[in-house]
């Protein structure tokens, strides 16, 4: 095996939040870094998990008959299931890598991110959970158009779920690549094409049913391994916290700062759109959308959030104590610094040096394999919203006026997932060496900014007409995506302007209530018709999506 | 769905109930957690050295890691005390509401 070196080969897990964080979080990343060894565990954990999941694909695709299958999983999924789901979903590589990165690098700050991650959970449940379950069917397109013109709604729905699926499945896969490349010594063109090909296999065989499994798998294997490893860290501290805190103090170069905030947030705008952005993207993305409509009715969808929120809370304080752990046993062990005297693979591989630190090279491999699995977990989530988001919306809706029979509409969604697997492996490909930072913040400022004030509008505001939320929809869009490449992620730094026009990473303070305000503006100004035949649908609507009668039921297996 | 069925829920006295005693609910609990959240970030951005003080004599950890563990404990306490309202008595009341419709 040559050791070859490429540039900030750890970038991996960092490319999915580095948009969100600060330019040293980035920076942290760099350096010439050399590909570990081999490592067997890793490999026969890995294919365990790929037969398992395969095995469960086979199961699932005798049980997806129909549309509904395909998509909802026939609205079987207990509350409980889908909450471990979503909490998979939240749970990326990213969160596993980037944050224990984080809070290894600069400590307390990181602790502020996990929170400003989460605090969106309470919300999602408390405005819209129940009104999403009630009104939608397969994609959050149904709720935007259930009153709205199809045509229009459902093509700027589609639109927003595909831009956000695309950029956030260019990262993924990038970011899979070179973790993959880093931990398991494959080549980074056979590792991005692995991932699309059981991406592809997960999701045309089988649907939604194989997706939810295998990312209630990953979830349960990430929950445990993220204990084990805090448990045994902790071990080492008599299981005292304090302990831990008092040494990983002396040990690092912030000294006391480390545990306090620094100067991560400094900034109140950037620190206020970036906690938007987290809160009001989440409940604009189309993959987590998707999870309400897989439960059997309202009472199931509240249900799944509690049990998310709790599981996604508990491992980011899970999290904080494994980047803390971090800094006392692999900081200044020679084992895993560089000549350079810095972290081998850079700070986001702080959590897998902690897992050979704390449990050997079985350990390891076990966690090497979780990542992976995260991975194809996620990106088979990814990939099913934006198969929905062409057959659903786009072919059978707008293309077909309704009028597709469901045979083809699911024929049509799997060629969509084969051409979405092709072309992401394309553009993984292609975008290897490309700066693709910014690309989970932009997918994030259009979730939040052109799909999530629609949908509420749509769902709680009687006024909503076709034009205001197209116009408005298009206006949030179009402002999150000019004011992301003003800014200084592209401006400056890919683009080499010297100053950025725009000066925040984060545009949310500014377009999602320019997206509320234009769909506002354009809905009260809007005398057609039309906007009141619009607006005397809206009771029906109403009680539905307070009562439920008339949702969606799950269907019998 | 009818347009007579809809009319006649939204005229049920225990329509307007559940209604008004959900999103009474629901608004309070957002409420708390944006004001609590964002004022977080706001003592973050503005003043952070308070929750940089040592919890006390002797401790490294300081008042930030309690205070920000709270609020992730915080946001699943409310989410739970909202489920065990909603999927009981809320409940209680929708299945009224679509019973007297049958009747």
């Amino acid at each position: 095996m040559t050791a070859r070196t490429f540039a900030s080969a750890a970038a991996a897990g960092a490319l999915f939040l580095a948009s969100a964080m600060p330019a040293w979080a980035a920076g942290a990343i760099g350096g010439e870094v050399e590909k570990q060894a081999v490592n067997p565990t890793a490999i026969v954990m890995f294919l365990i998990f790929v037969a398992v999941t395969l095995g469960i694909t086979y199961w699932a695709a005798r049980r997806t008959k129909s549309a509904k299958d395909f998509y909802t999983a026939g609205g079987g999924i207990t509350g409980f299931q889908n909450g471990l789901a979503i909490a998979g979903d939240y749970m990326s590589a990213a969160t596993l890598l980037g944050l224990t990165g984080m809070v290894f690098t600069v400590g307390y700050d990181g602790f502020v991110y996990s929170i400003s991650f989460l605090v969106g959970w309470p919300i999602i449940l408390f405005l819209m959970a129940e009104r999403l379950r009630n009104l939608g069917k397969f994609t959050f397109a149904d709720i935007t158009a259930y009153r709205l013109g199809r045509t229009e709604i459902r093509t700027l729905s589609a639109c927003g779920s595909l831009s956000v699926v695309a950029l956030y499945l260019i990262a993924q896969m990038v970011g899979a690549g070179k973790l993959i490349q880093l931990l398991f010594g494959l080549e980074y063109e056979w590792a991005v094409a692995l991932v699309g090909v059981l991406m592809i296999a997960y999701v045309t065989f089988g649907g939604m049913i194989a997706t939810t499994w295998v990312q209630i798998i990953k979830a349960v294997m990430l929950l445990s391994a993220g204990s084990f490893m805090a448990l045994m860290a902790l071990s080492q501290f008599g299981f005292n916290l304090n302990t831990m805190a008092q040494q990983a103090v002396e040990m690092h170069k912030l000294g006391q700062a480390l545990m306090g905030p620094g100067s991560f947030l400094a900034d109140p705008v950037s620190a206020v759109s970036l906690g938007m952005a987290l809160m009001f993207g989440t409940a604009g993305l189309p993959h987590i959308l998707m999870r309400f409509f897989t439960v059997s009715d309202a009472k199931e969808a509240r249900k799944s959030v509690v049990y998310a929120t709790g599981f996604i809370g508990y491992f980011f304080m899970v999290v904080g104590v494994l980047g803390l752990a971090a800094i006392v046993i692999v900081s200044k062990n020679p084992e895993f610094l560089g000549a350079d005297g810095k972290l081998l693979g850079g700070s986001n591989m702080a959590v897998m040096h902690l897992a050979k630190a704390v449990g050997g090279d079985l350990f390891l491999g076990f966690i090497s394999a979780v990542a992976f699995a995260t991975i194809l977990a996620v990106v088979a989530g990814l990939a099913l919203a934006g198969a929905s988001a062409v057959s659903h919306d786009l072919y059978a809706s707008v293309f077909k006026k309704g009028q597709a029979d469901e045979r083809t509409e699911m024929r049509v969604s799997k060629i969509a997932t084969l051409a979405m697997g092709v072309l992401a492996v394309g553009l993984g490909i292609a975008f290897e060496n490309q700066n693709i930072a910014f690309m989970v913040g932009l997918a994030f400022a259009i979730a939040g900014s052109a799909n999530f004030p629609v949908l509420i509008l749509s769902m709680m505001w009687k006024g909503t007409t076709t034009r205001g939320a197209l116009i408005g929809g298009f206006i949030g869009l179009a402002t999150a995506l000019t004011l992301v490449v003003l800014g200084p992620t592209i401006w400056v730094k890919i683009l080499g302007f010297q100053t950025a026009v725009f000066p925040y990473e984060h545009p949310a303070i500014f377009s999602i209530p320019t997206a509320f305000f234009a769909i506002w503006f354009f809905s009260v100004t809007d005398r057609s018709k039309r906007a009141e035949e619009e607006k005397g649908r809206f009771p029906a609507q109403y009680v539905r999506s307070q009562t439920g009668l008339g949702a969606e039921s799950a269907s019998s297996h | 769905m009818g347009q007579e069925s809809v009319e006649r829920i939204l005229a049920n006295p225990r329509f307007q109930e559940l209604v008004a005693k959900r999103s009474r609910f629901a608004w309070t609990l957002s409420a708390i957690i944006l004001a609590v959240f964002y004022g977080y970030i706001l003592v973050v951005a503005f003043n952070p050295q308070v929750l940089a003080v040592p919890l006390g004599e002797g401790w490294t950890l300081t008042v930030g890691i309690p205070v920000g563990a709270g609020i992730i404990v915080l946001s699943f306490l409310l989410t739970w005390a909202y489920v065990t309202r909603a999927n009981g008595e809320f409940e209680r009341l929708n299945r009224e509401v679509l019973e007297e419709l049958n009747r």
